[in-house]
């Protein structure tokens, strides 16, 4: 449990540095590290298909193309957007709002039933598989379908448009 | 596990790591013979016999050199690239069982340092994760030549993983397993039901993209452009001197024997070669194990000297070429082996 509540810790620690931190790319490797942490979170549930999918899908392919991404742009002082106070009014009203709701909610907090798994082994990838290509099945090929047709859209948007007569 | 176990994982893991560097210590001195011998020199021969202490005195050298930091780079992140380079590196090499069990009375002893049963993705996630002490360290830098060589390293990694991936679940549909040591044990042997057991054999083409794909990972010529002397003067590590570059260059060599020692074992049998059930009735099991052990890294020293052969035999991509090998060759190749993979294998469990 202690081990828990450390990378839970350093989880929350790491998140709050992304947003803190003043150099995008900081931010971005802070976001690795929390990603990580989760990747732990993932192995303590011993789940460790998810863990190291988690640790192949997010630390290592969509982080790298948000630091690729964030390197093509020029990160100066100069090219910093300028924020009007309107946009900025609106944002500590929205930030406060949330912060009430987070705070109400926690007011309403009960401990809830802990979940006992009849499967303690559940999350390796025999299981997984088996559960996911028997009960789960069409709501496992609908949510690929999904994602095909996703990449499809985005294919098409990028593409330019051929020059019609 | 009982402190016994314990202790010798941890002589094996000393063991390995202390394995890996030399190997990666006298890949160097390999790389310059190869290279002279392929061009018809004679290479390093002046410090000790045969040149052999060479990459003894590369080594002092780079350690005694001048540390440089450069003014505008960001110093945590500048030492924090080589660092992250080498460290991807060396635990790659956790999961690859190196030989068969040795049996002394009552205990085993397991040749492998961890049998985690999602072994293939663990190597998977650390070769995806090699490339951000590439990219950090060409940010960092603060230099035009070390960002573009950064980049360049970004999305060679990126397209190339993908038909890795493709080319590795082509090779599950057959073995089934994704545990390293369950797929080195299919392969006992050389020949069994009427058929050959390694998988190369059942994979060639799968086997052909797992090998394009590990040249492109490990930043091996033909697929060097992050460190493109034409071009980007040294790429990603322009700005680095001393041990700081030591570091990327040797994190390039040990993930060449990494990657070498996965193929050998994913497509060429790992430690188990032909006869072995023969010979295991003529002598000690034990040392048909050591056996295997020895031919795996002859196995593994013939991919790296491959490795080498290609670089001073194949001149670099274009970067649209590398591209457009990446995306539109290797990624239809990849499926169409995973279509006909599981058309064989339906056909075949009838």
């Amino acid at each position: 449990m202690s081990t828990f509540y450390f990378i839970a810790f350093l989880s929350v620690f790491f998140s709050i540095l992304v947003i803190t931190a003043k150099n995008p790319v900081h931010s971005i490797l802070y976001l690795i590290l929390t990603f990580f942490t989760f990747t732990i979170h993932y192995i303590l549930m011993n789940a460790q298909f998810l863990a190291i999918v988690n640790f192949i899908v997010y630390m290592g392919a969509i982080l790298v193309l948000f630091l690729y991404t964030l390197m093509l742009i020029n990160l100066n002082k100069d090219s910093e957007p300028l924020k009007s106070n309107l946009v900025k009014v609106a944002a500590y009203i929205g930030g406060a709002c949330f912060f009430i709701t987070i705070v109400s909610a926690l007011k309403a907090f009960n401990t809830s039933q802990l979940v006992i798994l009849t499967n303690p082994n559940l999350g390796l990838v025999k299981n997984l598989g088996k559960i996911l290509f028997n009960e789960y099945l069409l709501p496992f090929e609908v949510s690929s379908i999904l994602l095909l047709s996703a990449m499809v859209g985005a294919v098409l948007l990028a593409t330019k448009e051929t020059k019609t007569a | 596990m009982d402190t016994a176990q314990l202790i010798f994982k941890l002589i094996l893991v000393v063991a390995i790591f202390a394995i890996s560097l030399l190997i990666a210590l006298y890949s160097t001195y390999a790389e310059r013979k190869v290279a002279a011998f392929f061009q018809d020199r004679l290479g390093p021969n002046r410090a000790g016999p045969y040149g052999l202490l060479q990459p003894f005195a590369d080594g002092i050298k780079m350690f005694l050199k001048e540390e440089i930091i450069p003014t505008n780079a960001s110093a945590f992140l500048f030492i924090a690239g080589p660092s992250l380079a080498i460290l991807t590196a060396c635990i790659g090499s956790a999961v690859i069982p190196w030989g068969q069990k040795l049996t002394f009375g009552n205990t085993v002893i397991d040749l492998q340092v961890a049998d985690i049963n999602v072994g293939i993705l663990y190597i998977f996630g650390v070769v995806s994760l090699g490339v951000y002490g590439i990219m950090i360290g060409g940010w960092a830098s603060n230099n035009k030549y070390s960002l573009l060589g950064a980049i360049r390293a970004a999305s060679q990694n990126i397209s190339y993983e993908i038909s890795m991936g493709l080319a590795i679940i082509a090779l599950l549909l057959v073995t089934g397993t994704l545990s390293l040591r369950g797929i080195a044990e299919q392969q006992h042997g050389f020949w069994a039901n009427g058929y050959f057991t390694w998988n190369v054999f059942k994979q060639p083409l799968g086997f052909l993209l797992f090998i394009i794909c590990a040249f492109a990972e490990t930043n091996r010529t033909p697929f060097d452009l992050p460190e493109c002397e034409t071009e980007l003067v040294g790429g990603y590590h322009t700005e680095y001197s001393s041990m700081k570059l030591g570091f990327y260059l040797f994190s390039e060599y040990i993930n060449m024997f990494v990657s070498s020692a996965v193929m050998a074992t994913l497509y060429f049998g790992g430690y188990n070669f032909p006869f072995m059930d023969m010979l295991s009735k003529i002598i000690d099991p034990n040392w048909v194990t050591i056996i295997g052990v020895f031919l795996f890294f002859i196995k593994i020293a013939c991919f790296i000297f491959f490795f080498m052969w290609v670089r001073w035999t194949i001149p670099r991509f274009r970067y649209d070429q590398l591209m457009d090998l990446g995306w539109k060759t290797l990624i239809p190749l990849a499926i169409a082996n995973i279509v006909i993979t599981g058309i064989v294998i339906t056909f075949l469990n009838r």
